[in-house]
């Protein structure tokens, strides 16, 4: 005998764990598979868009901490790219490489809290998450050193960055850069080939590399579906041309894989810092830059590849001390656009690490 | 990737090509960016999309600005074969109801995008399956990104 059943709508969040924010999805399930489902969000919108206009330039750098607000320094970086190349300025070399180093080391920071709260999410309560905060902690404490903040650094200026760094700086990241490649490597050994990771993650959730490049998918999003294309290489901005890193794929777009993109990328990141800070050259860490500054008329898009993707600035000027005109791109909107496609027929379960595995932030999904 | 950085495609070189094929969809093009009617947005943007040596494959960015006569929507193309990218721009007049076509049949990465502009500045995207707001609650009055919001 066939039991019949009747679908039934089941609201995930907006306040709830692993929504990593004020995030809903409206389910409609059948027992536990997933028939369709619609993601709500809009709780945390501030209208920083709006915010930006009645702002100087350089008072919208504040603002772009509170986008992705686990990785301030690359938002901050992305806006001031952008002002930038509309202004045309050019920055010390100095600074360039403690962009760089900050850069990098932010995207660790923000992988580690992507890693540990994607394992949350697959079951292993609070272990792992801690673990990872635990190194996520060194990085922070660095990033306290040279800007006084422990999550919004607001480190860097339209034309370098705010201040040098103090004399104690380089020591402590040569210190904890091989602290921090073993911690980070016996992690992988703990999960890379886990039992419950691989029976929870392998072939979980598959973005297929058409429908991830056509949703403007990026970041280890879109490398996990196979697609090499990471905007360091692809459009080279700074100076990331000087450096020697590989771009981790993978292979088929499962949560797997967007997991195994996170834990390389953080290696290649350490190799980025490492080759950064023994070139790091002494000299200014800020152009003469007035702070009530008027680019010229006109607009510019400046891109970076942030841990969560390509984080693009929109900026058009109308000759005044404020943008007429500021638009984000944010990476963790555009990844959510497949997220029906990629949860229908999974179970509920599986819709938890799935989403997950996208490691998005509110934050920067509303603005 | 085939080059070492993400080339700008001449737009007025891209113009000349669209325009063999599509004679009445270009307005005007400058160094910088295409300037099409908005009405043959979708015939160009499948041009851009399907036409070998184009490839336009990722469309990266929406962006609507508003200029208190028009409104002008920015569209970043990029090929992730080629590593070329193309700055597409539109207009719309009028603020009462100002429309374009949607590009959601094309690229979906057009999905959220479209529906925020719509959302926070007010233009209508036609053929859009899903157009709602996405920021704001659904009884919200106005358009806060516009200008004369206030």
């Amino acid at each position: 005998m066939e039991l019949r059943t009747e679908p039934f709508v089941l609201n995930i969040g907006p306040v709830h764990p692993s929504t990593h924010g004020v995030f809903r999805m409206r389910a409609t399930l059948d027992g536990e598979v997933v028939l369709d489902l619609e993601p709500v969000f809009g709780y945390l919108h501030r209208g920083v868009e709006k915010l930006a206009e009645e702002r100087t330039w350089s008072g919208v750098i504040p603002l772009t901490d509170r986008l992705d607000y686990v990785a301030s320094m690359t938002n901050n970086l992305a806006y001031v790219l952008a002002v930038e190349k509309l202004a045309g300025i050019a920055i010390p070399e100095r600074a360039e490489y403690l962009r760089v180093i900050m850069s990098e080391l932010q995207r660790i920071a923000a992988h580690l809290v992507s890693v540990g709260s994607f394992l949350n999410d697959c079951g292993a309560y609070f272990t792992p998450f801690l673990y990872m905060y635990r190194e996520r902690e060194n990085i922070v404490d660095l990033f306290d050193m040279v800007c006084g903040q422990r999550l919004l650094y607001n480190y860097m200026r339209i034309g370098g960055v705010s201040q040098d760094v103090p004399e104690e700086f380089v020591p402590a990241l040569r210190l904890i850069i091989p602290r921090l490649r073993s911690r980070i490597e016996e992690y992988e050994w703990l999960l890379k080939e886990n039992e419950i990771l691989l029976a929870r993650t392998k072939g979980v959730g598959i973005l297929p590399r058409e429908l991830a490049v056509n949703i403007g998918a990026s970041g280890p999003v879109l490398r996990g579906s196979g697609v090499k294309w990471d905007i360091r290489k692809a459009d080279p901005y700074s100076i990331y041309d000087r450096f020697e890193f590989d771009i981790p794929t993978g292979e088929v777009g499962d949560c797997y894989d967007r997991y195994r993109v996170r834990a390389e990328e953080m290696k290649q990141s350490l190799r980025i810092v490492a080759q950064a800070v023994e070139q790091l050259p002494e000299g200014p860490v800020r152009a003469d830059v007035p702070h009530l500054i008027r680019p010229p008329v006109g607009e510019a898009y400046g891109h970076i590849e942030a841990p969560t993707g390509e984080v693009g600035f929109y900026v058009v000027s109308d000759g005044s001390i404020a943008p007429y005109r500021c638009h984000i791109r944010a990476p963790s909107l555009m990844n959510l656009t497949a997220l029906k496609d990629m949860m229908v027929g999974w179970k509920m379960q599986d819709l938890i690490v799935i989403f997950g595995s996208f490691a998005i932030t509110m934050g920067e999904v509303d603005r | 990737m085939a080059k070492q950085m993400t080339t700008s495609l001449s737009a007025r070189e891209v113009s000349g090509k669209i325009r063999e094929s599509l004679p009445d969809a270009i307005v005007e093009a400058t160094d910088t960016a295409v300037l099409v009617d908005g009405q043959s947005l979708p015939q160009v943007a499948s041009f851009l999309k399907n036409t070998p040596g184009l490839d336009f494959d990722y469309l990266t960015t929406i962006t609507a600005i508003d200029y208190y006569t028009y409104f002008e929507v920015v569209y970043q193309f990029v090929s992730m074969e080629h590593n070329h990218g193309l700055v597409l721009k539109a207009r719309c007049y009028g603020r009462d109801n100002p429309t374009l076509p949607s590009l959601v049949a094309l690229y979906r990465s057009a999905d959220h995008q479209e529906r925020e502009i719509y959302d926070l500045m007010g233009i209508t995207f036609e053929g859009h399956p899903n157009m709602k707001r996405i920021v704001m609650w659904s009884g919200f009055q106005g358009h806060p990104q516009r200008k004369d919001f206030l």
